[in-house]
């Protein structure tokens, strides 16, 4: 297999394997692509992963596909996005499918909501420490004014419970400001 | 013709859910009950039960559960394809443009600002996911899961300290939560 087929092989079984784990909504991809392409395979960047993140979720549709999405196109153009598209459909698709048919049974099962519960422990863990490592990063790198936007986004975002639209749009224009502002 | 009704109804809820599942439950409950009838609030209550216990976004998740109840496999096909039809093209379309001006120096400072508030923000979710797995809501209250803030605390631990794959550790989390609730 040339190199090229065993890249758009390795997209496909990522993006697949990331959405079969992707418990809890769709933040919680952020840790597990990180991991990935990121940690594992080194196709992007930490600065790389959060721009991707901004605009996950800036844009309609499911944060988990819009990352996906991203993270194919940067790996194999439009080919490599549809090809995401399908790693990230594919598990839920087939999971619903299956289940549709016990769902009831699905549902009321003791087991089931057991390890559910203990997994969404695990989930919060993992979000958690994605959290931990990123906040390191911005405070290690010694600037005073990402450490601000981040106290003061993170207040406005949990107890005042301002949109995220609104709240991106305001961050990408203090960032706009501030270059324009050491330019000078 | 229900085909056709399907993949419209389940493009608008791709299109116009913008931040996340919990932004795609008022349009998927407005499509599929109020407009179409093709579910009870019975069974909508219940596929958002399954979401929360399955992988995957609710947008593709309800979308995969609607269109096999109403017109079997080709139906979940079909509106599923609908859900990420407008997130595909709008995000491919933003990939495009993010990687041919990312280099210049405005957009630089306005993704440098976009970071911290990204960060910010998968936090607020973190923390949301972590009142969810030990207090049951997406609020924290006294009344805390004591096996759950074990579970967590030991998951933090081990991804902090020994840096295993997060698929791995909710997975661990999930049968600890199992044997847990067998055992106690």
């Amino acid at each position: 297999m040339d190199s090229k087929a065993k890249r758009y092989l390795t997209l496909f079984l990522s993006t697949l394997e990331i959405s079969a784990f992707t418990f809890g909504g769709g933040y919680v991809i952020i840790p597990l692509m990180r991991k990935k392409f990121v940690g594992k395979l080194k196709w992007i960047d930490d600065s790389e992963m959060l721009d991707m993140t901004a605009i996950a979720q800036s844009s309609p549709g499911p944060i988990a596909v819009n990352a996906a999405i991203l993270i194919g196109y940067r790996t194999g153009g439009i080919p490599g996005a549809l090809l995401s598209i399908l790693g990230a459909v594919l598990p839920p698709l087939v999971i619903i499918s299956v289940i549709s048919v016990f769902y009831k049974a699905f549902r009321d099962n003791r087991y089931v909501s057991l390890v559910m519960s203990g997994m969404s422990a695990g989930v919060a863990a993992v979000v958690l420490d994605v959290v931990i490592s990123m906040s390191a990063d911005i405070v290690r790198s010694r600037r005073i004014l990402p450490v601000i936007m981040l106290i003061t986004v993170f207040i406005l975002a949990y107890f005042l419970e301002v949109n995220i639209i609104f709240l991106i749009i305001a961050a990408g224009a203090v960032g706009y400001i501030d270059g324009a502002v050491r330019k000078s | 013709m229900i085909y056709l009704q399907l993949l419209w109804s389940f493009i608008q809820i791709g299109l116009f859910s913008i931040g996340g599942g919990y932004a795609a439950m008022p349009l998927i409950q407005h499509q599929v009950i109020d407009i179409h009838s093709w579910l009870t609030m019975q069974e909508f209550t219940d596929i958002i039960t399954i979401s929360q216990m399955t992988p995957g976004p609710i947008a593709i998740n309800s979308a995969t559960f609607v269109g096999i109840q109403v017109a079997g496999i080709p139906g979940a096909l079909i509106a599923t394809f609908g859900s990420v039809l407008p997130s595909s093209i709008i995000v491919m379309t933003l990939a495009f443009i993010y990687y041919r001006f990312k280099g210049l120096e405005v957009i630089q400072s306005i993704l440098k600002g976009l970071r911290p508030a990204v960060v910010a923000m998968i936090a607020s979710a973190a923390l949301s996911l972590t009142a969810m797995a030990l207090c049951g809501k997406s609020t924290f209250t006294a009344d805390i899961d004591t096996v759950n803030a074990a579970i967590l605390i030991a998951a933090l631990i081990i991804l902090r300290k020994w840096k295993l794959s997060p698929m791995l550790v909710m997975a661990l989390s999930g049968g600890i939560g199992l044997l847990a609730g067998l055992i106690l």
